[in-house]
């Protein structure tokens, strides 16, 4: 059975802003896959700790010393809308 | 006097041209001439190049010839050509990872590996094509197009690591690097006749890497030869301080052991691998074939059953777009890349150029892993897939207590035709089936090829090792490709397309 | 008619005074020209990976050994989930489960009465960037058409401190407020400056009934960031809620803005879906082991702190008000401890340094050592008013002179004829002149109306030019003037 999933609700968190036609397709694909995905759900894992890195290390720290920044046009050059130095983005709340 | 001939530089491994170089048969900017020469040939018919840098090149071939004639040398690359999976940062070359959404986009800065490259004076040719961001199995993902097989243009290179794949393939550099977090390198290889590996986690800094699932990524090369996998990863290996995951230690001698045969070793086959169910039938011959003869020639072979890599694509598919889902977060219009002229709000704007600039299969994987780490999910989904990433590891260590090394096919088929799966994302996954367990484990792993199908098609066979077992992975490789006696190029390699 | 109680939490930010970014090289140092302090990994270019500060990390575990913390053998780093435009990655490294520290707890006084407030956890972070509203807002996010973003600030290494909701007035919230601002310059792991923002206060409030166990709905104040806009924001939100209450009304679950200005709260109507952060272990990060050897090295390292530095001053005969400003101040307490041992009276000393020498040195602008006075000088002036030879109005000019370095106060006493006559024929000579001068005052006095005392008293200081102890002027002119 492909899993019921509030895409609606899924898109917004992703802040994507799809239409409603993108919305079906992505909802029941991802149902199917979810579907495939619950297999995962039929292994016993009880007490088995939860792998997030492959490797065993702990402990990688820097040294509090500073580098050079990067020059400010190098980045700025990209940006989608700049002002005085700094990014600009449209007004945040509605 | 005629110049020495070029389309034949295009054709020659790392090593030969790096013994020629040095004996002054050619320079390094007669080498990139000649694969200049094959990419001009053969990029309309492969579309494996996203950009191809000729100042940066012609720049860093002409150090290198200034390096060999004052006798400076810095190692084996020197005045190598070789090329760039296009999700690796270069500085003022652009950066798109294949996405809408980083069209145009000039990173300010180097990744370490092209820090590392450039030290080693080698020559970078250009940034090649991938599935968005590394997201398939097939470079039919990008946003600029496909990249087709040099064996035959109607069929897919793999992915997501296509271009780098096509242009070590084709002649049009000599080596390549691409990155692989569930098969992305070893899966193209394979269906292009290569090899490819990916190395133990952490060996290879990410630090400039466009992270996909930043758990599981590596990058690692794309060759012609065993020798030259050693000699490019060489190059690339070592402890990097802007990496908090990579591995602060010596880097293990990887070719240490190349050409000491396998007689003595204990390798094991996996037995879920050769499944006629999801494995096509001349695959699973060659690589019983293969086994027989690394048998013959003194291994002792025995069969290997891994029962959790069953769960291993379903656990990937949770835990890559998690990861994914947080890593492309960051591309919101606010900084660089595509901004929306939508009017409203931020985030208005940042829901929109997203949208509109990511294509469907990472908007999928998006929304797959948002999915799976929400309140309500995680534990069910994201929580288990870690958990069963746990069994896998578990699998593969106590496999390692009995067997050397793991061997199996590298892809479930051959090159596929371009279009095949691309409406049926579970089947596109399957690709990744026998690549997968090695990412969700950390461990190295290679794909040589040994044999052509019945359509004219390579075929990959995969040897697995232990984390931080590239010697032992290399010299089972190794003696496979010599078992092999794999000769066969391209067709686009050889055709008249690229005869002068 | 319900009494009502209030139940406070307190979220405390810190920002670390590193030397750079909690996860890049960048200097952690929000001054300058905007974004010139940035760099791909706290700009989140693509590609960019963070490395944690090691020196943030030392830092934190002493803001968690000082507040008695819990240290977790192993701690994680978790990517907290969220969009918005000042926060580079879409995400903060934060901490969820396992944070660095937990369960400590800190003693406050209110009133003379120790009240313990616990401390749920201590975990490391990371700043976000710095917006400017710009439009019809007057900077205010409300009514701004458009926004600009600075990235000197993303990345600094921020602490947050969380308290159980164990405070219950607002005047224990500022106690609390200002003894853990004391802790973390004590331990100089940050300025800690309210108003530039490197420390500051979210305020969780909610009322009860007194004596219901179940707690009431609470309502969240961000970024408050002075100790009186915390007392003031409490106040006013106990007030509101309870009126909300009492008129048959439900508070809601909301973040709130304090605004300085007008005095009040006002909801931040953002959305009120509850957030999804979908935290999950960052996988750029390894896990944090902290083992007890490198958490003693720690706890060995740290300086006093300020509870108990006030302890040992009022040992040494300051009062708890004294005690409190000395112990804020190292040099201060230092210059006390001196003149203690130079024989000074604790009560004294904590008081001279603590009214005329802290006036003095915010008059005029200067650190207190780089004044004249020493703990010999000030033990040598206590002495001297102890010994009756300087009132105590001539021991303020002396001591002004010290401060202004013009000698030690036995010298300026002398050259500035400042010393007290004790010499009683003197003292008589005066009397007489002054008896005879004002009869009347005498007769009122010797029947039984005592007003023209204090009068006389006066009238001879001012013929001893004010020289006079003014004790010994009392005595005799109480004998003089008996029946
Ligand atoms: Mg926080
Ligand atoms: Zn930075």
């Amino acid at each position: 059975m492909p899993v019921e999933i509030d895409i609606v609700k899924v898109a917004a968190l992703a802040r994507l802003a799809l239409t409603e036609e993108e919305l079906d397709t992505f909802g029941s694909q991802l149902g199917d896959i979810l579907e495939h995905a619950e297999r995962v759900q039929a292994l016993p894992t009880d007490g088995v700790p939860p792998t997030s890195h492959p490797l065993p290390m702990v402990n990688a720290f820097r040294e509090d010393v500073t580098a050079e920044c990067l020059d400010r046009e190098s980045f700025l050059r990209s940006a989608p809308d700049t002002a005085g130095g700094q990014f600009r983005v449209p007004r945040i709340l509605a | 006097m005629t110049g020495p001939d070029i389309a034949d530089l295009a054709d020659l491994t790392i090593a030969e041209a790096g013994t020629g170089l040095r004996s002054g048969d050619f320079t390094s900017t007669d080498l990139l001439a000649a694969v200049t020469k094959r990419a001009s040939a053969t990029e309309a018919h492969l579309h494996a190049y996203l950009t191809l840098d000729h100042e940066g090149s012609t720049r860093a071939a002409e150090a290198a010839d200034a390096s060999f004639a004052v006798g400076e040398d810095r190692g084996p690359l020197q005045g190598i050509p070789v090329a760039l999976k296009d999700n690796m940062c270069t500085l003022g070359i652009e950066t798109t990872a294949s996405s809408k959404i980083l069209d145009g986009w000039i990173p300010p800065y180097d990744a370490t590996i092209v820090t590392r490259l450039k030290a080693a004076g080698a020559v970078i040719t250009g940034k090649t094509n991938l599935d968005e961001f590394a997201m398939g199995s097939s470079t039919e993902n990008s946003a600029y197009g496909p990249t087709r097989n040099p064996w035959n243009t109607d069929r897919v290179p793999g992915g997501s690591s296509g271009g780098s794949a096509a242009v070590t393939a084709v002649g049009s550099a000599l080596g390549s690097f691409g990155s692989d977090t569930g098969g992305s390198i070893r899966q193209p290889a394979a269906l292009t006749g290569l090899v490819g590996m990916k190395p133990t986690y952490g060996i290879v800094s990410r630090y400039g890497l466009i992270a996909f699932a930043s758990s599981l990524d590596q990058i690692g090369p794309f060759s012609r030869t065993v020798e030259d996998s050693v000699l490019l990863l060489e190059t690339i290996s070592g402890f990097d301080p802007k990496d908090a995951t990579s591995i602060n230690a010596p880097v293990p001698n990887f070719g240490g052991s190349l050409g000491r045969g396998v007689s003595g070793m204990r390798i094991g086959v996996v037995t879920e691998f050769l499944n006629g169910d999801v494995i096509d039938s001349q695959i699973i011959a060659a690589t019983r074939g293969m086994a027989d003869k690394l048998q013959d020639a003194g291994a002792e072979i025995v069969e290997v059953s891994l029962p959790s890599t069953e769960y291993s694509l379903s656990a990937y598919y949770l835990i890559a777009p998690a990861e994914c889902s947080s890593n492309l977060a960051r591309f919101d219009g606010v900084r660089y890349g595509h901004r929306s002229n939508v009017e409203g709000t931020t985030e208005d704007m940042m829901s929109h150029s997203r949208a509109e600039g990511f294509g469907p299969e990472v908007i999928r994987r998006i929304l797959l892993g948002t999915y799976a780490l929400s309140a309500g999910y995680y534990d069910a989904f994201y929580g288990q897939a870690q958990r069963v990433r746990t069994l896998v590891r578990r699998e593969f260590a106590s496999a390692y207590e009995q067997v050397d090394a793991l061997i199996s096919p590298t892809t479930p088929t051959t090159a596929f035709a371009i279009g095949e799966k691309s409406d049926d994302p579970i089947a596109m996954y399957y690709s990744d089936l026998c690549t997968i367990p090695s990412n969700l484990a950390g461990d190295p792993a290679i794909s040589v090829p040994i044999a052509l199908d019945d359509a004219g098609l390579p075929i990959g066979f995969q040897v697995m090792a232990p984390a931080l077992g590239e010697e032992v992975m290399y010299r089972v490789a190794a003696y496979v490709e010599r078992l092999a006696g794999f000769t066969a190029r391209a067709s686009l390699a050889t055709s008249e397309v690229v005869a002068p | 008619m319900t009494v009502w109680e209030a139940v406070i939490g307190i979220e405390t930010h810190v920002e670390l005074s590193t030397e750079s970014k909690m996860f890049c090289s960048c200097p952690a140092d929000a001054e300058g020209e905007p974004n010139t302090a940035c760099c791909p990994v706290c700009l989140a270019l693509p590609g960019a990976l963070p490395v944690p500060n090691g020196k943030a990390i030392e830092g934190i575990l002493k803001i968690g050994l000082a507040l008695d913390c819990d240290i977790n053998e192993s701690s994680i780093f978790y990517r907290k989930n969220y969009f918005y435009p000042d926060l580079p990655k879409n995400y903060q490294i934060s901490q969820y489960t396992f944070p660095v520290c937990e369960h400590g707890h800190i003693e406050i006084d209110v009133d003379g009465a120790s009240v313990r407030i616990g401390i749920t956890r201590v975990h490391m972070e990371e700043d976000t960037g710095k917006s400017t509203h710009v439009g019809d807002g007057d900077g205010r996010i409300h009514g701004a058409d458009h926004t600009l973003l600075d990235f000197n600030r993303a990345g600094i290494p921020l602490v947050e401190i969380v308290t159980e909701p164990d405070i219950r007035t607002s005047q224990e919230a500022r106690a609390y407020g200002a003894e853990l601002q004391r802790i973390v310059l004590a331990l100089g792991v940050s300025d800690a400056k309210l108003e530039a923002g490197s420390m500051r206060f979210d305020v969780n409030v909610s009322v009860r009934p007194v004596g219901a166990k179940e707690l009431g709905t609470r309502t969240e104040t961000k970024n408050v960031n002075s100790l009186r806009s915390v007392q003031r924001t409490i106040d006013y939100e106990i007030d509101r809620q309870i009126k909300v209450l009492e008129a048959g009304g439900e508070v809601r679950l909301e973040t709130r803005h304090w605004n300085e200005n007008t005095g009040v709260t006002t909801s931040m109507r953002t959305k009120e879906e509850s957030e999804d952060y979908r935290y999950f272990q960052d996988p750029d990060l390894l896990p944090l082991e902290v083992t007890p050897a490198w958490q003693s090295e720690i706890r060995s390292g740290l300086p006093e702190l300020p509870a108990i530095t006030r302890a040992r001053l009022a040992t040494l005969g300051a009062d708890m008000i004294a005690a409190g400003v000395l112990a804020d101040s190292s040099d201060l307490a230092a210059l006390f401890e001196e003149a203690v041992e130079a024989g000074a009276s604790g009560r004294a000393a904590g008081i001279w340094l603590t009214g005329e020498v802290v006036a003095y040195t915010r008059r005029s602008d200067v650190a207190v050592l780089e004044t004249g006075l020493t703990g010999g000088r000030l033990a040598e002036l206590t002495a001297m008013v102890e010994a009756g030879k300087l009132s105590s109005s001539a021991a303020k000019k002396v001591l002004i002179a010290v401060l202004e370095g013009e000698g030690s106060p036995e010298e300026i006493a002398e050259s500035k004829e400042l010393l007290q006559v004790s010499d009683i024929t003197a003292i008589e000579a005066a009397i007489d002149h002054v008896l005879a001068e004002n009869a009347d005052a005498v007769d009122k006095i010797r029947g039984g109306d005592m007003k023209p005392f204090g009068f006389l008293v006066g009238q001879v200081m001012r013929q001893m030019g004010g020289r006079a102890d003014p004790k010994v002027v009392r005595d005799l002119l109480t004998d003089r003037t008996a029946g």
